[in-house]
């Protein structure tokens, strides 16, 4: 979002007439900044055409360096650094290591997905949110338009906006805050 | 919507039955290959049980007859469960495992002839000296589990008792269950979905106490003087994740007919996600009764694992296992594309059923054959056989009625389920 940008705010009441909103918006070439609604819509994600989110990749990732931190950890203190029997076992009894590497794998993968989560969400705890319409987190559903990046201009949009549903249309800018 | 019917045709019919048939002669080449080996009169000398070719045909009906029984009453219960959870998205495919009960009289047969027949090579219990004065103590002491209210050692009435109780009341209430559902497809209304619920959740509590104690009664008292208290947890992992493979590799196969439109990309994923999440459940029971055992280092416990790990003969069904069971849908299935498309669960639904075939294998075979144990064309053979027939009854149970129930009042909810 860059500084000085102006937004045109589309609040939509209902999430079926936001569904066609969107894809009718974009069907005529208008790029949506973002959509903000105050429960999971179904197929939003398609409307949008969002590309699927590439977090189960970042678990994976983080799950692996779980395993190979657990499993590193665990065989150079036992096996390599300080070599011990325990309970008659070998010197790398790794069925005893599994639980240690499953819960290092979990914990890692979880905490790296949701640290990751927070990173590209921007949810810094000295962040500030940037809330186009504080009701979207009530009862309504906010579709946001960023102007310098469309070709139509504010009154076309505006009237878009209007013919297909939204039942009002506000402009914002986030230098006003 | 169309009515949609499974057609089981004459030349499918015919198919299966080229399928049994290669099977049997596959079994017969392996026990003719078996005795040409010519090996089996030295073990004799041993002392005690000599070896006979037919002590491994054996072994191998009893761990088709838990395998195909499991899969069966599991089916039941997968049913079961859809409706005791008031789940709607199974609406469109709980035909196919309601259809695998149908398997339930032929299985329950097979095994009460089974036992009945040969269930003395098989178990070491049944051993009639064992329970006199020079007997086992041990044994002594489990004597009534198998044979109350006799004496020990003459007729197990109990266990068989058991095994009849079980079949007997799995099956009156899949007939029960398989009755209302079809009358449901003539008059509708929602009254037979709530007295369906009713009796799925009956069913499941008995289903509860009676799987596991089949687990103890088929599969653990095979090695009697050892125990586990996650045997029956066990057992009823492997049955469960076999079943949902099983629904899972059906209704992708009969997609490909062109039939089940019902079904979507969402359908299959959750039955992706069962099959995925619940290999790793297995897993965590395989592994859950293996760590403790292996940890406390008890010699009548390790005695199990002995017999199948550090043993030349088993060694590699006991990797193989977890290679089939855990490793491959853990890493294949892991991925959502993979759970949505057909291609991937055709290609991997069938190894976690044959996996776990090969898992009530190591159940059984270490147990009754010991180092006679093998795996060839007999095992094969006998495993088509089975597989051919419990096929054959599925698809004639399936072909019997709608493919889809058509007035499910869920049925709708399933159509337009999306995850």
């Amino acid at each position: 979002m860059a500084k000085g940008s102006n937004f045109l705010i589309g609040v939509f009441e209902d999430e079926d007439v936001l569904l066609s909103a969107i894809r009718s918006v974009r069907g005529s070439g208008v790029k949506i900044h973002e959509v903000y609604s105050p429960f999971p819509v179904h197929g939003i994600e398609d409307a949008l055409g969002y590309r699927r989110s590439r977090l189960s990749v970042v678990a994976f990732l983080f799950g692996l360096l779980g395993t190979t931190l657990a499993l590193t950890m665990q065989i150079g203190m036992m096996t390599i650094d300080w070599p011990m029997i325990i309970g008659g076992k070998d010197y790398l009894p790794i069925p005893a290591f599994i639980p240690v590497t499953f819960e290092l794998t979990v914990l890692l993968a979880s905490f790296g997905m949701v640290g990751t989560f927070m990173v590209i969400s921007n949810l810094k705890p000295w962040g500030k949110a940037k809330m186009f319409d504080i009701r979207s987190t009530d009862d309504k559903h906010i579709m946001a338009i960023e102007l310098s990046s469309n070709k139509m201009s504010e009154g076309e949009i505006d009237t878009l906006l209007k013919s297909n549903g939204a039942s009002e249309v506000n402009k914002k800018n986030f230098d006003e805050l | 919507m169309v009515e949609e019917k499974f057609d089981f045709t004459a030349r499918a019919k015919k198919n299966l039955f080229l399928v049994i048939a290669a099977g049997i002669l596959l079994a017969v080449v392996g026990v003719f290959l078996m005795n040409m080996g010519g090996h089996h009169g030295e073990v004799a000398a041993e002392g005690g049980h000599a070896f006979h070719w037919y002590n491994r045909l054996y072994a191998n009906i009893w761990i088709n007859n838990i395998f195909f029984s499991g899969i069966a009453v599991v089916g039941v219960l997968f049913f079961a469960i859809q409706y005791a959870a008031q789940a709607g998205w199974s609406a469109g495919i709980k035909r196919i495992p309601l259809a695998f009960g149908s398997w339930l009289p032929i299985g329950g047969l097979l095994m009460l002839v089974s036992f009945l027949a040969f269930g003395h090579d098989l178990f070491h219990w049944m051993d009639g000296t064992l329970y006199g004065e020079e007997g086992d103590a041990i044994l002594k002491g489990k004597a009534a589990f198998f044979y109350w209210p006799l004496e020990g050692g003459t007729f197990p009435l109990f266990y068989v008792a058991r095994m009849v109780l079980f079949f007997g009341v799995w099956y009156l209430l899949f007939t029960q269950l398989r009755k209302m559902a079809l009358t449901e497809d003539e008059i509708g209304g929602t009254d037979l979905w709530y007295k369906m619920r009713k009796l799925s959740a009956i069913f499941i509590i008995f289903f509860g106490v009676s799987s596991s104690v089949s687990a103890w009664d088929w599969v653990m008292s095979i090695d009697p003087h050892w125990f586990s208290t996650m045997m029956g947890w066990y057992v009823f992992a492997s049955w469960w994740v076999t079943t949902l493979a099983l629904i899972t590799l059906i209704v992708v196969l009969l997609k490909d007919q062109g039939l089940l439109s019902v079904v979507n990309s969402n359908h299959l994923h959750d039955l992706g996600k069962f099959v995925f999440a619940f290999s790793v459940f297995w897993t965590y029971i395989w592994f859950s009764q293996f760590l403790l055992i292996y940890y406390a280092n008890i010699p009548e416990e390790t005695i199990y694992f002995v017999s199948r790990w550090k043993n030349d003969h088993y060694a590699p069904f006991f990797f193989v296992n977890l290679l089939l069971n855990f490793f491959l849908p853990f890493l294949i299935l892991m991925t959502r594309d993979a759970k949505r498309h057909a291609r991937f669960l055709k290609v991997i639904t069938p190894v976690v059923i044959f996996g776990h075939w090969i898992d009530f294998y190591l159940m059984v075979t270490p147990g009754t054959l010991r180092e006679n144990g093998g795996f060839g064309l007999l095992e094969i053979g006998l495993l088509t056989v089975y597989a051919g027939a419990f096929i054959y009854v599925v698809l004639n149970a399936l072909s019997k009625s709608a493919l889809v129930a058509k007035n499910h009042p869920m049925l709708k909810e399933s159509l337009h389920h999306h995850i």
